[in-house]
């Protein structure tokens, strides 16, 4: 199953990249030939390394928590970006930097990585480190050193979306 | 309207000269490693203009060439500052 | 029309590619850099592609500019957690206003 889930992964990322108009050309069926033998020799060899168990990926339920997830992700990333205009364009420099510490719930390796990265790219925090559950997150401009707090304020967004489709 | 996307290209030139500076002046060398970072996202930006503004479609090939292999030389760069070696 | 849009959406993601590039100058120390700098740059950059793929449509230069967006936004937080990462066992300090630092508590 992990097998076939590479397999199928690379094979459509190889398809979206050899993308043409004309489709019955020679090239473009050479094109395809190759594209499925080396994807399936990658996939057989290399499948197991893939951490997650692979059911996930096909549950439609999860999907749809993705589906929701995207535009409240976007929403966030584009709040981040006027903030960081208006902290860079203002002359005196709002800011008051601070590495604090935060706490999460989600238990998959990847839901983990999904919220590092979320959190990076969200207003004002850049995750720095993890090391179990806890997340050493650097904050532009600190508003509560404490660990419940700053948890409140930074994971609380985003963790219910991400446990309904990682966990 | 192809003024439009030289007019781009050369702000984006002024933004890559702002990381050169910071790749010259930057006090300590993980300074200048965020600024490589930086600027090789920065090209994947302009390969996507090129290829707008000649029509060919192997600009973008470039673009993601470039995408994953700056994303990769970023990892070892963090790697060696980290001070531990490769091999972890 | 198409063309009006892909043009205001470049438009919109070189201003950003700027304002990051200004912030690399501007601020204090590396973790802000890094801060303002990732994410102004990974959503410029993420618009100029979706401007191309306003502009070319469903061909080949579209859709290879839709991988590069997925492809941007999937690296690019990580590079900047590696680096922020790195720096800080190198032994960059924060900048001397800085708040608190837990993580260098948790160190020792």
């Amino acid at each position: 199953m992990k097998r076939f889930t590479l397999f199928l992964a690379l094979f459509i990322i190889w398809l979206l990249l050899v993308y043409n108009r004309p489709y019955d050309t020679v090239a473009f069926k050479q094109n395809l030939f190759i594209g499925f033998i080396v994807s399936l020799f990658i996939g057989i060899y290399l499948g197991d390394l893939i951490p997650e168990r692979v059911y996930k990926f096909y549950s439609p339920v999860r999907i749809f928590n993705f589906l929701i997830y995207l535009p409240v992700f976007f929403w966030y990333v584009i709040l981040a970006n006027l903030d960081v205009a208006y902290r860079v364009l203002h002359p005196r420099l709002p800011i008051r930097p601070g590495i604090v510490k935060v706490k999460t719930k989600i238990k998959s390796d990847t839901g983990r990585v999904a919220l590092a990265n979320s959190i990076t790219l969200t207003p004002g925090t850049l995750s720095v480190d993890m090391v179990g559950d806890t997340i050493f997150v650097h904050w532009i401009y600190v508003r509560s050193e404490d660990v419940e707090e700053a948890t409140k304020i930074i994971v609380k967004r985003f963790e219910r979306y991400l446990m309904k489709i990682f966990d | 309207m192809i003024v439009t996307i030289f007019v781009y290209i050369y702000i984006l030139l002024l933004a890559c000269f702002l990381c050169l500076y910071r790749i010259g002046r930057g006090p300590t060398a993980p300074d200048r490693t965020v600024a490589i970072d930086i600027l090789g996202i920065l090209v994947v930006g302009f390969c996507g203009f090129l290829s707008v503004l000649t029509g060919r479609d192997f600009y973008m090939n470039v673009a993601i060439s470039w995408a994953l292999l700056s994303f990769i030389g970023t990892l070892a760069l963090a790697k060696y500052l980290e001070g531990k070696g490769f091999d972890e | 029309m198409r063309e009006m849009i892909s043009f205001i959406l470049m438009g919109i993601g070189v201003a950003f590619n700027l304002l990051g590039c200004i912030g690399l100058i501007r601020l204090p120390d590396l973790y802000n850099r890094l801060q303002a700098s990732t994410k102004c740059v990974t959503l410029g950059t993420i618009f100029i592609m979706v401007g191309v793929l306003v502009y070319s449509g469903w061909n080949a230069i579209g859709i290879k500019a839709l991988l590069t967006l997925v492809f941007i936004l999937i690296t690019a937080p990580t590079a900047a957690h590696a680096l922020a990462r790195g720096a800080h066992k190198s032994g960059v300090k924060l900048w001397k206003k800085s708040v608190c630092d837990k993580y260098e508590e948790e160190k020792k």
